[in-house]
């Protein structure tokens, strides 16, 4: 289809931001919002942007939250035009989840977890009750309970996965030299790697991952998933500038992290084992790491050898529509002037009809039925 | 490694590490009760840009790209010609600045111990309270799960 393109309505649009820009801000009686608010109690809402925007930085997130009016796709789409404003300077070295300073670890498969569980700031257990007494959260006080800290457990504690990897119930990961694909340089390819397809996914649109992962669950391409393990706390990141020439820690972050264990796979080399799929998320995001590593296990069915038939199996499909930006501009482009390209659309129908009516012409009796 | 008393708060990786987990006004505040630090020249920046975060499939395997992350950096040289380089994530210049020039003075014996005294110690302390208040919180939600027995016979 071609695009053609078309001008005016200069002043109809510098109005329609005037208004935009009024309702935005909204009833000037009460205070606006600043961004530090918005980091400070709208956290989850900056973790998707931040994740979804594939740019870790709080206070942009924060930024495009508001000038978005709380649309966190329309915020995600703002956070990765500002990116490509701004030079890539290095590649990190890839953080050790092992060292994550874990606020919360659970695992859904051991009981007694060594180094044991621990809950974090969770929404799991509350009863989703509205709170109608604001008084309530207006008396929170800034500290939750705290322990007396106890030097005997660890903040940093292993993976619940790598207690099943000691058995070798669970398939290895073997660390590889080679340079990961990144979507940022190179676009989309197929067949796409794993490298290819984590980094597809953990920029992804946290609805479409979910909904894969629940439809992998209701029996499209099941795999059978625990949690393994669910963690989320702060890590260090470290980066080996060459004009240095070793390794630094930059400042930490926050990720999430889900070791999915899923069904067995086997061969006449190699005995059962457990498989893996695995979410990786910027931020506390619970669901995001759950659904990326349900999906990344799905995606896994043919190199794992199982029928490629579910639509979260079938890579193609879902790394070209779980981007929201990619998705949202095809789709809202839609709205934009079609003049033309409707004009020879009309064109073609109605020579159509002619040609139809014609016919009809030539054979009266059926002219009847078409109601014409 | 911050947790721990034993930590060598003279290794360069350990007071850039500490540096850049502060943030401007803390070090400035910091600098208040230390010698002045030298002139210098600007080799580079500041200036802001992106890292890539890497991480590793299942924690420990191949590498993959998760996203990217905003940095400052800056190069500077001072005045007894020593080089200094500041990292730090978010986009603060001053910051980033303020890191190269301590990491340049520091390298100084001159001015290393009252330095780290003045500016890394403290700062490094705050980073141990702020982790210690996380992890007495993280600890208040340890939970054991119990199995039920079953009440059929």
């Amino acid at each position: 289809m071609a695009y053609v393109a078309v001008k005016g309505g200069e002043a109809a649009i510098a109005a329609a931001h005037a208004w935009l820009a009024r309702v935005r801000r909204g009833d000037t009686r009460l205070s606006a919002i600043a961004a530090a608010q918005i980091v400070a109690q709208l956290g989850r809402a900056v973790d998707r942007v931040m994740a979804e925007g594939a740019l870790y930085d709080p206070q942009l997130a924060a930024m495009a939250i508001l000038q978005a009016q709380g649309d966190l796709i329309e915020a995600a789409f703002l956070v990765r035009a500002y990116r490509t404003t701004l030079p890539r300077l290095i590649d990190s070295d890839p953080v050790d989840t092992a060292a994550m300073r874990t606020q919360r670890r659970i695992s859904a498969i051991f009981k007694d977890l060594p180094g044991g569980q621990r809950l974090g700031p969770t929404t799991d257990y509350t009863h989703r009750l509205l709170e109608f007494d604001i008084s309530a959260v207006a008396a929170i006080k800034p500290d939750a309970p705290k322990a007396d800290p106890d030097p005997a457990i660890a903040a940093t504690l292993p993976r619940a996965t790598d207690l099943l990897g000691a058995e070798s119930l669970i398939e290895g990961e073997v660390p590889s030299l080679n340079e990961p694909i990144d979507l940022t340089m190179s676009p989309l390819a197929f067949p796409a790697s794993r490298d290819e397809r984590l980094q597809a996914l953990a920029r992804g649109d946290e609805g479409f991952l979910l909904a894969l992962g629940y439809s992998t669950q209701r029996g499209y391409g099941h795999t059978h998933p625990f949690v393994g393990e669910l963690r989320m706390g702060a890590v260090g990141l470290r980066i080996t500038p060459p004009e240095l020439g070793f390794a630094i820690d930059i400042g930490d972050i926050i990720l999430t992290e889900c070791q999915m264990v899923n069904q067995f796979a086997g061969s006449k080399t190699t005995p059962p084992q457990f498989t893996r799929g695995y979410g990786l998320s910027f931020g506390h995001a619970d669901r995001r790491a759950m659904s990326m590593a349900l999906v990344d296990r799905a995606m896994r069915a043919e190199e794992l050898g199982e029928d490629v038939s579910a639509p979260a199996q079938n890579v193609e499909f879902v790394l070209s529509h779980c981007d929201n930006i990619e998705a949202t501009g095809f789709v809202e482009h839609l709205k934009l002037p079609h003049h033309v390209d409707f004009q020879s659309e009309l064109e073609t129908i109605r020579a159509m009809r002619r040609e139809a009516q014609a016919t009809k012409g030539a054979a009266p009796d059926e002219a009847d039925n078409a109601g014409l | 490694m911050l947790l721990d008393p034993a930590t060598d708060l003279r290794a360069r990786p350990t007071w850039l590490g500490i540096l850049a987990r502060a943030d401007a006004d803390r070090i400035a505040h910091c600098l208040t009760d230390a010698p002045a630090l030298p002139d210098f020249t600007r080799l580079r920046g500041p200036e802001t840009g992106m890292a890539m975060i890497r991480a590793r499939m299942g924690g420990s395997g191949a590498a993959f790209n998760v996203g990217e992350i905003t940095i400052a950096r800056c190069t500077i040289r001072d005045v007894t010609g020593r080089i200094g380089h500041g990292y730090a994530t978010g986009r603060d210049l001053v910051h980033a600045e303020l890191v190269a020039r301590i990491d340049a003075a520091l390298q100084n014996p001159v001015l290393q111990d009252r330095l780290i005294d003045a500016v890394v110690a403290p700062l490094a302390a705050e980073i141990a309270a702020r982790r210690a208040a996380i992890e007495a919180q993280a600890q208040a939600t340890e939970v054991k799960f119990f199995t039920l027995a079953s009440m059929r016979s």
